[in-house]
């Protein structure tokens, strides 16, 4: 319902000013210490190969041991291992996630090497656009778990980046923040690592990756993230173990010939990434990757699923009407299917029925032939039969006429012999 | 469907809460120079606060927001003998930016003249609960676009103050029915109005008997008790809640007593003095609404208030025919939309709708 509301606009807006202290200045500090409450959430993706220093490097970067065991170098496939720990200092509390790549580069056939990160990177897109979807849903206590820097460990081979990593970094600039290092860079000369660098990010330029760029809109950081920026990538090297240097203990790396230590600017660039890592941008890279590649997510996810905002003729869309369409068109496309195979089953049943009825008629005219042949028979048999009676009774004529006779030659014969034996005895006589 | 189901990672590729190990770090890290990183961003962005100011005509809401912001935000409104009473309710609102110390504040105030100065006041919350709605739905909008802003501009009602004459006696069936409706939209703080007609006893026993009808109605004010979040933050809202509502005086003419230069109200009995406590109780308004609450304020807005209304507009949304709606995006692609689950919701959505009925 459209209330009339008397407002005037934008462009209207006016500085007014203020006759005394109103106290709003208090803002920023109200804001910070709701959100020091809630605690934050900061998650980290470090991917390199194995054994090159990544669990070091993070138990150096929070001054903590993280406790973890070396994976082997046996892997089938790459694994992301993610493990949340809870760090605090001063009255922050920080969630902080820490997502390992194991088995990275390991494999024989690194073809889907990238694969399970951008998976990883999606997954927690993914879980955060299922929660902001949701009916009933809770953002505001959601333990935030997209991957907010990717720390890139590029081996210090002295040349130039392997194609793996040109293809891994591709992958996920459009992800993630990718900030590039260089591992266990005391292996590097100075001379030779001045050369490192600006071939790696020529090449990083050349092949169109975007790494992250610290952010120089706002007075305060902007001098120290450009003068940073120049260093990039940052050449570190990590340790957790201690060593005297002058009568304090620092991080250092003890070899027989030197000490590089961790902490000393001129031996490596841990200081600065820490800088620009923690103390500096923390919380705009907190930011880029929810304005920017959560965003770029959701908007590709939505419109995968089919959603748009406005139609061609540039009328917006509500997501209902478009949801509604859908279905429809589902719904048709049910309906259709159900007719089809409603008339393929009628069409079926009729071409049985026919079937049957063909056969009943053919069963029909056997049975005809059937009878007609047995009438047949019967008559001839009846005709066989008629024959032989006649036959017999033929027979039983003939036997009648043979058998008077006989009785009448006998009777001949017995009056002849009579006659002759009378004659005999006559004879006799 | 949940890709990260599928993940190729056999152990957890999503780290639960109850996993986070605590670890105490050995040395300085820097993490807490978050808090001046979060601090220079948001002064760089500028904080946005909007208000509502709810009351018959003549109870000194205009003259309050201008102490309240210690500038002409508004002109005060004599009353002409030519312009009319207004007839219907008609919501004004003016922004302003105002600036101290660095911080940039958007400030936003919105006037309900005509409010229950008609004879038949019936349903005169209709045009606010419109408005306050309008809002949330505005925002929803915005952040239900494929393609949305950086940063949403934020025009929902932090706070409502309605202000109750001074009778001395009770809340009126308006006061009731207005706040029973309004405190479950929005965070309502009421106050006592042109509490300069009231003597410290009769404001005393007037609040006890405001907070009684409050308790009776079941209304619940700006600090709500459920959104206590800690032990510290109880202490701290219940002695507010102890003084609600307050008794204000609004003057924004300059006076000299004592030698120094105070607002107040001149009259033939004294100086009544804004900002001494004694007098009344306008400082504790102020420190309420700017100086401790506001951020907290929003936050309650945002976070339940506005929650709320999403809620039961996504619920919704499917039984109203086609037309501007919101849908349940729940992970079930091209299955039917989910029915309203309580029958609570059904009410508190219809009652939505009813509201909305001339959308």
């Amino acid at each position: 319902m459209a209330v009339a509301v008397g407002r005037p606009s934008n462009e209207e807006l006016r500085n007014l000013s203020l006759s005394g202290h109103v106290g709003f200045d208090s803002l920023p500090d109200q804001l910070v210490n709701k959100s020091t409450s809630q605690g934050f959430c900061f998650n980290i993706l470090c991917v390199g190969e194995t054994g090159i220093g990544k669990s070091t490097l993070m138990d150096t970067l929070f001054n903590t041991k993280f406790e973890s065991d070396p994976a082997t170098h046996n892997e089938p496939g790459v694994r992301l291992k993610a493990r949340s720990y809870e760090l605090q200092e001063s009255n922050v509390r920080l969630k902080l996630t820490i997502v390992d790549t194991v088995g990275f580069g390991d494999q024989i056939n690194k073809d889907d090497s990238y694969r399970p990160i951008v998976e990883y990177i999606d997954a927690q897109f993914e879980a955060y656009l299922q929660e902001e979807l949701k009916i009933r849903r809770s953002l505001f206590s959601y333990h935030d778990s997209r991957v907010h820097a990717c720390l890139y460990f590029i081996a210090p081979t002295g040349h130039s980046l392997k194609s793996l990593d040109l293809v891994t970094m591709k992958k996920l600039d459009s992800k993630v923040n990718i900030i590039p290092i260089i591992a266990k860079a005391d292996t590097i000369a100075k001379n030779e690592l001045h050369k490192f660098k600006s071939k790696i990010m020529s090449e990083l330029v050349s092949n169109g990756v975007q790494i992250y760029q610290f952010p120089t809109d706002e007075e305060t950081v902007a001098e120290i993230n450009a003068t940073m920026s120049v260093h990039l990538p940052f050449a570190v090297v990590g340790s957790t173990e201690e060593v005297k240097i002058g009568n304090k203990m620092a991080k250092a790396r003890q070899y027989p010939w030197g000490v590089v230590q961790v902490e000393n600017e001129s031996h490596c660039d841990f200081v600065k990434l820490r800088e620009m890592l923690i103390r500096v941008n923390m919380e705009d890279l907190r930011e880029q990757t929810h304005t920017r590649h959560y965003e770029l997510y959701r908007r590709c996810k939505l419109e995968e699923m089919g959603f748009e905002d406005t139609d061609p003729d540039s009328k917006p869309f509500s997501l209902q009407e478009t949801y509604e369409a859908k279905r429809n068109e589902f719904l048709g496309e049910l309906q259709k299917k159900e007719e089809e195979m409603r008339q393929m089953f009628v069409m079926r049943v009729k071409e049985k029925e026919a079937e049957l009825k063909e056969a009943e008629k053919e069963l029909h005219e056997k049975f005809d032939l059937l009878k007609r042949t047995h009438q047949e028979e019967k008559k001839k048999v009846e005709d066989k039969k008629k024959e032989l009676e006649e036959e017999v009774s033929n027979f039983q004529k003939k036997k009648a006429a043979a058998q008077l006779l006989q009785s009448q030659a006998q009777q001949s014969g017995a009056q002849q012999t009579k006659k002759d034996k009378d004659k005999k005895n006559a004879s006799f006589t | 469907m949940e890709p990260m189901r599928q993940s190729p990672s056999p152990c957890s590729s999503r780290p639960s809460s109850p996993r986070t190990l605590p670890c105490e770090t050995l040395g300085y890290v820097g993490i807490d120079a978050v808090l001046d990183q979060l601090k220079i961003k948001a002064m760089k962005m500028g904080f946005e606060f909007n208000i509502m100011v709810v009351g018959q005509s003549g109870l000194g809401k205009s003259t309050m927001v201008n102490t309240l912001f210690k500038s002409k935000i508004w002109k005060s409104t004599a009353l002409d003998l030519e312009t009319p009473i207004p007839q219907t309710l008609k919501l004004q609102a003016v922004t302003h930016i105002i600036e101290e110390k660095g911080v940039k504040l958007k400030l936003t105030v919105t006037d309900t003249p005509g409010f229950g100065d008609q004879i038949n006041n019936d349903k005169c919350w209709d045009p606010i609960l419109g408005y306050i709605n309008q809002q949330y739905e505005q925002y929803l909008q915005e952040e239900i676009l494929i393609t949305r802003q950086r940063h949403i501009p934020d025009t929902r009602v932090h706070c409502c103050v309605y202000f109750v004459p001074p009778t001395g006696h009770c809340l009126r069936p308006l006061d009731i029915e207005f706040l029973q409706r309004l405190s479950q939209t929005v965070n309502v703080v009421p106050v006592i109005a042109r509490a300069d007609s009231l003597t410290i006893e009769e404001r005393e026993s007037f609040r006890r008997r405001i907070q009684h009808n409050l308790r009776t109605h079941c209304i619940e004010v700006y600090p709500q008790k459920c959104f206590d979040e800690d032990i510290n933050d109880r202490i701290l809202n219940s002695k507010i809640r102890d003084r609600i509502p307050f008794a204000v005086v609004g003057a924004d003419r300059e006076h000299l007593v004592n030698g120094r230069c105070v607002l107040g109200r001149k009259t033939k009995w004294g100086i009544v003095e804004v900002e001494n406590l004694a007098h009344c109780e306008f400082p504790l308004l102020r420190d309420l609404l700017i100086r401790s609450h506001l951020q907290d304020l929003k936050d309650v807005t945002h976070n339940v208030h506005y929650e709320n209304y999403r809620v039961c507009r996504l619920n919704e949304s499917h039984q109203l025919p086609r037309g501007p709606g919101w849908v349940n995006l729940t992970p079930t692609p091209g299955g039917p939309p989910a029915t309203p689950q309580t029958s609570k919701l059904r009410q508190q959505a219809q009652d939505d709708s009813e509201d909305d009925e001339e959308c």
